[in-house]
């Protein structure tokens, strides 16, 4: 045994090591839950009748969906400009790297976009914890990035180069607290956090603070770690508490297994969430245990205006499924970015960063976007109730 | 103390699942002085089998117990095979190799199976998690306390859970001990070119060691898909190092030593997230196994063996 430990042990650092990976970029993959593979539009070498523009997103790993969806509305909208001609006379394209579903492969991601690819600006990721490593390399180089969909307000606070076209946490986190105490007359409950994300943390925060505001009774705060896959202990400590509605801030592949497991030890109030539910993947993963549930999101469906119609059939016929925030997030980012780089006079990063800025009242399909001093959107907030493998409308709420 | 009877028997159910995994490792150990690092991911691979068996079944065949049992047989048997060309390729030609070169080849089995699997071609999975089948209708045999709303429950899955460890352990313990075979696997375990002198076919032994190993995986695996419902090609990585320590804690190469060593893993994970954190999860496993080691360096059950020089 002497002789095996530093053998062993070495074994474990490497084994520990196992997820070193190098992003590549990425081709066309086809996405997981088989829908048909897209060509992405990434992987030209800059070309000087091209215009390139930088994206990160996790393509693979724990919130794979997320990605997917955000590369498929980018894709959309880029399309969609180089159909109607270019910009500036000139084709648009988009180099796509996959950051696993890690800040630190995010962060290098990032990097490479930057000093090797040369892009004119970033977009990506979703998950808060992701923006969060590129956004510092972004601001370092003066390249400016976009967010689709992180929510966590220290994004933006990382510098004048990072912006994003989706309302922050302490809104999200506010509206939910709100319907929690106004609408399901919410008087006791417990929150159930992700403890190694950005995102989870910053709402759970918020929505402790208002739900007490409000005059309700916060229970306890358990929090569980991002890709376990038993929850059982810390749910049937909430149990025992006996809430009326459970707040779970996380992504949709830890909620999903959360929900069944919560039902399974009879656990059955209505569990309150966030955009970080918002995928397909949810309701396959929890089966029906979520029904009559609700979580707070950026842009419902079932909105009847055109511009957001049109994006649907759209987006419906490229990729064969509806489009879930994400997507739609996604496709208002690049839009953003494309009308930037239009109105920008000599395409560097600052003069970009500027146009950027001045973004208002643009038509996105996830709400009108005007972004403040602070670089974030100012936007409504829809509440949405799942039942039946699917979503339905319930309320918007203006900031 | 209704909490403390559910963390139980949650943390009894865990333990055999673990219990199970780390046979495989304390297995092969034994015969091959191996520690065979691409285990967990041939549970992960079981776990896919049984995925795609469930799914081909078809929903109205998942939850009898003729589908059940298929789903089993399928993803056992095509993991002991599995198992045995892993060993018959990759490790064999290495035999007589320093040990290193062994190991660093099981890394790299298991990083070709995990990385292999987020690969979307063909019958590849590809990377996204995914929700695996109820092939065992969940409802509840037993609760404690107001029936609406239970202080403890215990559910049919999880009694069959234990049914089913309890067994294959069972009845690896009178293979070991009580036939032929096992008296040849544990004539290898001691000495295999000695044991190669007296007539055993040492190569046949380690196969099948091999194939059982990893046949014991892939039924722990599926008991670890049903109990939490998520599947993905990462898995293997994380469940096969806890059930690596769990082996390490109970005395690598002693098969009752595997099961005290998983059950006493999962009870102490449980109990850490039930009263503390679910952070300290981790931390608390492995300073667990420092701890054991510190005090009985062999491991609970283990001899601490005189290197042979």
């Amino acid at each position: 045994m002497r002789r095996l430990t530093p053998v062993l042990l070495a074994a474990i650092a490497l084994f520990s090591a196992a997820c070193e990976k190098k992003s590549q970029p990425t081709t066309s993959a086809e996405a997981p839950g088989g829908q048909a593979a897209q060509p992405a539009t990434g992987g030209k070498p800059p070309s000087s009748d091209t215009l390139l523009l930088g994206e990160v997103v996790s393509l693979t790993g724990a919130q794979a969906t997320f990605g997917v969806s955000t590369r498929n509305g980018v894709d959309l909208a880029l399309n969609e400009v180089n159909a109607a001609g270019g910009v500036k006379g000139k084709k648009l394209a988009v180099r796509v790297l996959d950051d696993q579903s890690k800040p630190e492969e995010a962060a290098q991601a990032a990097t490479r976009l930057i000093t090797q690819d040369k892009v004119l600006v970033i977009l990506g990721d979703v998950a808060s914890s992701n923006s969060l490593a590129m956004a510092d390399k972004a601001q370092a180089a003066g390249i400016p990035m976009i967010t689709p969909a992180s929510t966590n307000p220290a994004v933006t606070e990382k510098g004048d180069f990072i912006f994003r076209v989706c309302f922050i946490d302490p809104f999200q986190g506010f509206v939910m607290a709100k319907f929690a105490r106004e609408h399901l007359k919410v008087e006791r409950a417990a929150i159930l956090q992700d403890n190694k994300s950005a995102y989870s943390i910053g709402l759970t925060e918020v929505f402790s603070q208002k739900f007490k505001e409000l005059g309700g009774t916060l229970l306890a705060t358990e929090s569980y770690s991002q890709g376990d896959t038993d929850f059982r202990a810390q749910l049937t400590s909430i149990k025992k508490l006996k809430p009326q509605a459970i707040y779970v801030p996380g992504y949709y592949n830890d909620v999903g297994i959360i929900a069944r497991q919560a039902r399974e030890l009879g656990l059955t109030v209505p569990m309150m969430g966030a955009d970080g539910w918002d995928s397909e993947k949810l309701f396959e993963l929890a089966g029906n245990a979520l029904d009559g549930s609700y979580f707070s999101n950026h842009y419902s469906p079932a909105n009847p205006e055109p511009r957001v119609q049109k994006f649907i059939a759209d987006y419906k016929a490229a990729y064969g499924s509806v489009p879930d925030a994400l997507a739609a997030l996604g496709y208002d980012a690049a839009r953003v970015a494309i009308a930037a780089i239009e109105k920008s006079k000599d395409l560097s990063g600052p003069s970009i960063r500027d146009a950027i800025a001045q973004t208002k009242d643009f038509p996105g399909v996830a709400g009108t976007i005007t972004l403040d001093e602070k670089r974030n959107a100012v936007k409504s907030a829809v509440i949405l109730k799942v039942g039946n493998g699917t979503t339905e409308f319930v309320t918007t709420v203006h900031p | 103390m209704s909490q403390l009877i559910q963390h139980l028997i949650n943390g009894i159910a865990s333990g055999t699942i673990y219990a199970l995994i780390a046979l495989g490792y304390t297995m092969v150990y034994g015969v091959l002085k191996l520690i065979n690092f691409a285990h967990g991911d041939v549970m992960m691979v079981g776990v896919y089998m049984g995925y795609a068996t469930a799914f081909a079944l078809g929903r109205e065949a998942r939850g009898s117990v003729g589908g059940v049992l298929l789903i089993f047989l399928v993803a056992m048997g095509g993991c002991a095979l599995l198992g045995f060309l892993i060993e018959r390729f990759a490790y064999r030609p290495l035999r007589e190799k320093p040990r290193l070169t062994a190991l660093i080849t099981a890394i790299g089995i298991s990083f070709t199976l995990s990385y292999g699997f987020q690969l979307d071609i063909g019958f590849l999975p590809g990377s996204a998690p995914r929700a695996f089948p109820q092939i065992i209708k969940p409802s509840q045999w037993f609760t404690l306390g107001d029936p609406e709303f239970p202080d403890v429950v215990l559910w049919n899955w999880q009694v069959i859970s234990l049914m089913v460890a309890v067994a294959l352990m069972m009845g690896l313990q009178y293979l070991v001990f009580r036939t032929r075979f096992g008296r040849a696997m544990r004539a290898v375990s001691f000495d295999h070119r000695v044991a190669a002198l007296m007539g055993i076919p040492t190569d046949r032994v380690i196969s099948v060691t091999f194939m059982i190993g990893s046949a014991l995986a892939a039924g722990a695996g599926l008991l670890y898909a049903i109990k939490d419902t998520s599947v993905s090609p990462l898995m293997g990585l994380y469940v096969g190092l806890k059930a690596f320590v769990a082996a390490v804690i109970g005395g690598i190469g002693n098969v009752p030593g595997a099961m005290v060593g998983g059950l006493l893993l999962g009870l102490v994970e449980e109990f850490v997230v039930g009263y503390a954190a679910s952070t300290w999860r981790d931390a608390v496993a492995f300073g667990f196994l420092i701890l054991v080691l510190l005090v009985r360096p062999g491991g609970l059950f283990g001899r601490v063996a005189a290197e042979k020089v």
